[in-house]
Parts: structure tokens; sequence; C-alpha cells
């Protein structure tokens, strides 16, 4: 006769019994406290985007910050130069003081990794390669940095903001409740916030609504709409007095008229440049451009120190307040476009949360009765085990902080089909042992052992299936290969060891009883 | 409760070449309607716009594609009810970089006028994000199955592991069929299930196989056919019992679980019966056809044991020879 009582296998399904409950009950009970899984975005609502952002964009917008650079140093030392463009990665000029040349090379040297190329007195400016890579993949990281800061000052809960590979950014926006508040939120994510003060072309500005974009820049100029009405046109200088990069706030306020505009402050050096230009340039008109839209071109009355500026141009409050984040934030220095966007209404979310519930609790309580059905109290001891191995899973989930997605939830659903696999191979092990007319004690022992290789390996292959489904998939598809492989994990503890466990502690009751039928849900043939 | 006796033996070797046949007619029909239907690529792989749109009544369908494809850029729009008789699915092939305006915004402002609507989801996937995605999952797909062949290759055989990936071939062929054939949305979802598909059925094969690699040891016969009977009986009603409650759950999956996870549940649905089928009757059999020979693995195993025992002499001799 078995000893029975207490082993070391139930001591630590026991255990297991207490972390599975212990760590699920934040999760059930959705306390404040504790690790809880989180709902994936397809089951809570929310949005998700993946942007690739548009590099090229960001050397051009460089060249043109150089391009304002030696406008000023030239300005200001009285260096006469001539025919200053930007054309896509490329600056070209032509210095008409061949003195300053040396002074001129030096201010130039002093720039990063630029390329200068002379022919005579005739310069071309360009990114070294090495200065190229360096510059885009800032511009990721400044764009990430941007748009986590962006969405940081919206007050949404917990947005996250992540690079991808080399020029994409991963954002995760869980907790948007409706359509319009998605579209806010992204409209701020994409503008550029580029902010650029710029001189009117005082002596073409009558030709705006007639010169053909071309024309406009053989002067060296671009033609801008006002932000508007899209049909009133600006001429405006291409390269800008400064922009947005000098900024150090803004803020929505209020005009006179009650409207509301954005207040904005410049650094010093910006105050600077601003200041020295306006005293220059009296009488003469500012276009104030923000995204390649002139919000106003008012008339420099006098020399405006202090470098704060104003922004105004009818703007409704909600919009005033997200282009001040926009602009405090920073620019991007590269726009971005949409390569992906998942968007999930809350309802829906609900939905799918309802439906899976009912699958998986209709398929618990099924399998469930299934197995007390065939295997009489073999089979209840295998549910005790799978119901410990659905709490592990959630704890276990929990405590890695996993998010619960909804091929995640088939995940669990399928892992209570499949959970009860090893109770099945082995009660059917025993069955067959009772038959060779083995004594109950000898064949549940032996039954074990002998269900164990075909266990392992049946486990570890599909575990196998699962590592590679998570090293492969996207997304929510690594959401279902982790509850997979958790709960492969976690039958084997439950299943395997639990139930074994179980057999050793009450094995005295069922040698008394004498009843297979009732144990295990056959009689004896012989 | 029981239902198969343990004691009989079935002859499924007697009659493999029906159910190798059954199999080769499956498969060529699988093929013949992947390539005549081909698969349903969701958007996932195909790149793409989709717009679910719930309304408080009965979905104007008729009306909605008027508003709708008036919009040359939506001319090609297909609209179709999904689940509910409330909810449609507004499909296209168009997708745009907008971050800021997208086409569903587009959908929502054309829309207007249709009724008291929600927009419930906006999915899109840009063609280059679509192909990356296809990439990777054929990717998976044939890195699941070189991990499964090194790992079986070493736990048993070459041929158990060969035998076995034939059997993994053709589950994912005939569910594929069967996709192809109701025209099931191939998503990133169906590439999930395909997956786990493939860890199931090998599942199921592995037990088989398990048992016949313990009956080869445990017998004296030298008659492959046999001892495969013998294990494939013996693991028969736990095959059919494993397969019985998974398949329990899929069918609440796929009865319960809404149109979203639709094309999920069918494709487990369609693959746990191919897959417990192939593993008795596909797996099993070709064993045979690949020129397993018991004499050869017993001899082989024989030497193993034989080097073992030899090995174990040596360092008895070593250490007493040290003492």
């Amino acid at each position: 006769m078995s000893k029975g009582g207490i082993n070391y296998r139930l001591v630590i399904f026991f255990i297991a019994i207490v972390f599975g409950v212990g760590f699920s009950l934040p999760t059930f009970l959705q306390t404040s406290k504790g690790a809880k899984i989180s709902l994936g975005l397809d089951l809570q609502g929310g949005l998700h985007m993946l942007l690739g952002v548009k590099t090229d964009e960001a050397i051009k917008s460089k060249m043109k910050s150089i391009a304002s650079s030696v406008k000023f140093f030239t300005d200001n030392n009285d260096i006469v130069i001539d025919t200053l463009r930007v054309k896509d990665e490329l600056v070209t000029f032509t210095l008409l003081d061949g003195d300053e040349e040396k002074h001129l090379d030096g201010m130039l040297k002093k720039i990063q990794g630029l390329q200068v190329n002379k022919d005579k007195l005739a310069y071309t400016l360009s990114l070294s390669n090495k200065e190229k890579i360096a510059t885009k993949k800032f511009a990721v990281s400044q764009a990430v940095e941007t748009i986590r800061n962006r969405l940081d000052q919206f007050g949404l809960s917990e947005p996250n903001v992540a690079k991808q590979g080399v020029d994409k950014i991963l954002v995760e926006l869980p907790g948007i409740k409706t359509i319009e508040q998605e579209k806010r939120a992204r409209e701020l994510i994409a503008k550029a916030a580029h902010l650029q003060l710029m001189a009117i072309d005082e002596k073409r500005s009558d030709q705006a609504n007639s010169m053909s974009e071309d024309e406009a820049a053989s002067y060296g100029d671009v033609i801008l709409p006002d932000s508007k009405n899209q049909a009133r046109k600006y001429i405006v200088k291409s390269v800008p007095i400064l922009d947005g990069s000098m900024l150090t706030d803004a803020k929505v306020g209020f005009s006179n008229m009650n409207q509301p505009v954005i207040n904005f402050t410049l650094n010093s050096e910006g105050a600077k440049i601003f200041g020295d230009y306006t005293a220059k340039n009296v009488g003469n008109h500012l276009a104030i451009v923000l995204d390649n839209l002139v919000y106003s071109a008012p008339v420099i009355r006098e020399r405006i120190g202090g470098g704060s500026g104003q922004i105004s141009g009818g703007f409704s409050v909600k919009e005033a307040h997200d282009v001040a984040i926009a602009l405090r934030s920073g620019a991007l220095l590269a726009p971005v476009k949409l390569l992906e966007k998942r968007s999930v209404g809350p309802s829906l979310g609900a939905d799918s949360i309802k439906a899976s519930m009912l699958a998986l609790t209709t398929g618990f309580v099924l399998v469930f009765a299934f197995m007390i059905l065939y295997y009489g109290m073999a089979g209840l001891i295998a549910d005790v085990a799978l119901l410990v191995n659905l709490f592990l899973v959630i704890s276990i989930m929990a405590l890695f902080g996993a998010t619960l997605t909804l091929p995640g939830m088939a995940g669990i659903v399928l892992t209570v089909g499949m959970a009860v696999d090893a109770n099945v191979i082995i009660n059917e092990r025993i069955r067959e042992l009772f038959r060779e007319g083995k004594n109950v004690a000898q064949a549940v022992e032996k039954g074990y052992a002998n269900a164990m290789s075909a266990i392992l390996d049946a486990n570890i292959t599909t575990l196998i299936a699962a590592v590679v489904l998570y090293a492969y998939g996207t997304g929510p598809i690594k959401g279902f290969a982790v509850t997979m492989s958790i709960g492969i994990l976690a039958s084997m503890l439950t299943a395997i060891l639990g139930t074994h466990g179980i057999y050793q502690w009450i094995m005295p009751y069922i040698e008394r009883s004498k009843s297979l039928l009732f144990w295990f849900g056959v009689r004896r043939s012989k | 409760m029981q239902i198969f006796s343990k004691d009989k033996i079935y002859n499924f070797m007697g009659k493999s070449n029906i159910f190798i046949s059954i199999s080769i007619v499956l498969i060529l029909a699988s093929y013949f309607f992947l390539y005549t239907k081909g698969l349903n690529y969701g958007i996932d792989f195909s790149g793409g716009t989709v717009v679910q749109v719930r309304y408080d009544k009965k979905a104007p369908i008729k009306a909605v594609r008027e508003h709708i494809t008036k919009k040359k850029e939506f001319e090609s729009a297909t609209i179709t009810q999904f689940g509910s008789p409330n909810e449609i699915i507004i499909r296209f092939a168009k997708t745009s970089g907008n971050v800021s305006t997208d086409a569903g915004d587009k959908i929502k402002k054309l829309l207007k006028g249709t009724g008291n609507f929600e927009i419930r989801r906006v999915d899109i996937v840009g063609p280059k994000v679509g192909g990356e995605l296809r990439e990777k999952g054929i990717m998976s797909m044939v890195m699941s199955i070189l991990a499964i062949l090194i790992y079986v290759g070493f736990r048993f055989e070459w041929r158990f592991a060969l035998a076995s990936v034939i059997a993994l071939v053709h589950d994912v062929s005939i569910a594929m069929g069967a996709i192809a054939l109701f025209q099931v949305d191939f998503n990133l979802d169906v590439l999930a299930a395909l997956l786990t598909l493939l860890g199931y059925s090998l599942n199921d094969t592995i037990i088989v196989f398990d048992r016949i690699r313990e009956g080869i040891v445990d017998t004296k016969d030298l008659n492959l056919f046999n001892v495969i009977n013998d294990s494939v009986s013996k693991t028969l009603s736990r095959t059919i019992l494993t397969s019985l409650t998974t398949f329990f759950v899929i069918l609440t999956l796929f009865l319960l679980g809404g149109e979203i996870i639709y094309s999920f549940s069918f494709t487990l649905l369609v693959g746990i019966i191919v897959g417990t089928y192939s593993s008795v009757f596909v797996a099993s059999p070709m064993l045979k056809w690949l020129g397993f020979s018991l004499k050869d693995y017993k001899a082989k195993q024989v030497a193993k044991e034989k080097r073992r025992i030899e090995r174990e002499k040596m360092r008895a001799q070593y250490e007493t020879g040290m003492m």
C-alpha cells in the first residue's frame, strides 16, 4: 500500500496555485495596485501607426539653414555675394569680393561635414556622405523625441513612441475615445511646425499672382500662399531670415480683438539676428510663415528687440493650442509619412473581448465536462490542473507586463484545448497498464513514466513553432506566440507535475475504494 | 467511458494505399483551388485600406456604395456586410501616406447622409509594409519547418523527421486549399493559425512516432507493418480525444468568437481535422515508403548500446587503474 500524504510534487503544485491565483487577482479585480495584464490596442481601442521619416527632406532643410548662415555672415561682414540659391541638396552662390575669399572660407570651414567646391569664385556647397548619414539618423531620433514630446503634452494616457528599424517610428496611442480625437492626435503628430521668418521680395511683390514658380526661383524667391486664403500669394526670399530652431517658447494668447494668437520667444542668437534684420529693413514687409503658409506679413515699423513675436491667423482655440505644442516641442526636421495604421474604436474592442470571453468560457466548460465524463475523477484532477494553468498564464503575463491582444486571447483558448493533452496521454497509459493487470499505484507511477517522453517531445516541438512565431511575427502575432509559449510551459508544471502530486497524495483513498470506474472511468477488463 | 477497445489492433497499414490516395487527391484539389481561385490576400499582405462602419440600423449598403464610388479614387472599393447586418466593411487597394488626413477621414465625409453611423476600425497598410509582412510570414513558415526537422531528426531518425515534415506540408497545403476555396481573407491571423497548425499537427505525429519508437524496442517482430499498426491503434484513443477537446474550443471560437477572428478559427478548424487525419494515415505509412527498416534501426540501436557499455567499461577500468 502507498503511504500517500504530502509530497514534493504536491508542494510545488500548491505553490503554483498560490502564485497563480495571487498574481492574477489584480487582473481579475482590476485593483489599482499590482501588476495587471494590459489590453492590446485591438481590445481596448486605440491608434497604432507605423510612420516613415522622409530623411531626404532633413538634408534639404539643413542646406537651407546653411544658406541662411552664409547670408547672415556675409551681410554682417559686408561681404558681397550674389545669386545665393538652395537647390535640393546643394547651395550655390558667387563671391563678388575676391579679397574676402579667405575670410569666407574660414567661416565655411567651421560648418561640420560641409564640402566646398569652388570654380574660381563660384561656390557649390554640399554635405559629405558621412554627414548626410548622420543628418538622416539625427532626423529620425529627433522625430521620435519631438513626437513623444508633443503627445506627452497632448494629455493622452501612456503614449508609446519608439524607433523601428532605420527610418521608421512606431506610435501607439491607447485610450483614444472618438474619431475626432484620433484625427487631432494625427494632425499634431504630422505637423511639421516649421516656423520661418522670411523677407517679402518688395521689388516683385505685385507680381505674386502672375509669376511662375520657376521664374521666382530664378530670382531666389519662392511663392507661398496665405493661410486663410490659398488663392492669395506672396513672393518671399527663399532663404529665411531665421527659423523655428531658434525658438525657446510658444504660448497661446489673445489679440486685442480677442482672437487666439501664438506668442513666441526667440533665443539670444535669434533675437540678435531678428533685431539686426528689422533695424536694417524698416518699412519692408516681414512674412511669418508656418509650414509653408503665410500667416501674416506686417510692415516693419522699427527695430524689434527682445526677440519675441506673434503668429495670428484666425486659429480656433484648439488649433492654437496644438500649434503652440508643436512649436514648443520643436519642428520635425523631416516630414513623416504613414506606412501602416490600425485604429480600433473602443466599442469594437469591447465587442471583441465579449466574444472571446464567451468562446473561452464555453470551450472551457465543454472540455471540463468532457474530461469528467470520460475519465471520472482522473478527469476532474486534469480539470483542476487546467484551471491552475489558466491562472498561471494570466499571472505570468501580468508579471511580465505582457499585452493581451485578440490573437493572444485565441492563444489562451487554444491552450485550454491542448493543455489537457498531457493528461489524456497519461490517463490512456494508466488504463493500458490496468489492462496488463498492474495495481493502481504501479499503473499510475508507470503511466507517468511511460508518457513522459511523448509529452516532452510533443511540447518542445510546439514550443519551437511558438518561438519562431515570436521571432518573425509582428504586433498581435507576437502576443499570440507569447500566450501559447507560457501556456505550454505552465501546462508542464500543472498537467504533469501537479496531477502526479495529487495522485500520490490521495493514493491510499484510491486503493481503498477499489472502484476504478469512479476514479479512472473504466472497469478492469479481466 | 471508453471509445476504442484497447485490445483491438486496427489494420491501418493494410489500407494505407487508399488513405494516401485520398490525401493526394485532396492535395491536388487544394493546389487546383490555389491556382484557379487564388488566395484572397487581406490588406496585411497586399496593402490597402479597410474601414469598418456600424450603423444604428440595417446598413444601407446600396447607398453607401453610391456615395463612395462616385469619388474617383474609391471607384474600386468593395462594400460587404460584416457580421451583423448593421455593420459593413469598406475595402480598397489604395493607401495614402498622409498622416493627418487619411482615407478613413475621407470615407467619413463621403458617408454623410447615409444615416447614423460610427467608424469602428480603420486599417491602412502601405504597399511596402505589406510586402515586408509577406516576406516575414513566408520566412517564419520556412524557419519553423527547418527547426522542427532538425529537432525531430535529432530525437528520432531522419526518416521520422522527413515523414513528419511531409505530413506538415500535407496539412498546410490542404488548409490553404480550403482557404482559397472559401475565399477566406488571408491575413496575419491566418498565418498565425497556419503556424499553430504546424505545431499542433506535429504534436499529434510525434505522439504516434514516440509509440512506434517504443514499439520497435519492445517487440521482437521485425515486420514494420505490424509495429506501426500496433502503435497507431494504441494511440488512437488519445489522438481522437485530444483532437476532440481542441476541436470543441476551436468550434466555440468559430461560432462565438465573432467576425473579426473568423479567418483564424476557420483555418484552425480545417487544420485540426486534416492534422489529425495526417498523423494517423499519412505520417506513419511514410516511414515505410521512405525505406525505414526495422532491422537496420535495431542494429544501429544495438551498436549504440554496445558503444555505451564499452565506454562504461573503459571508464571503470580507468577509475580502478587510478585507485
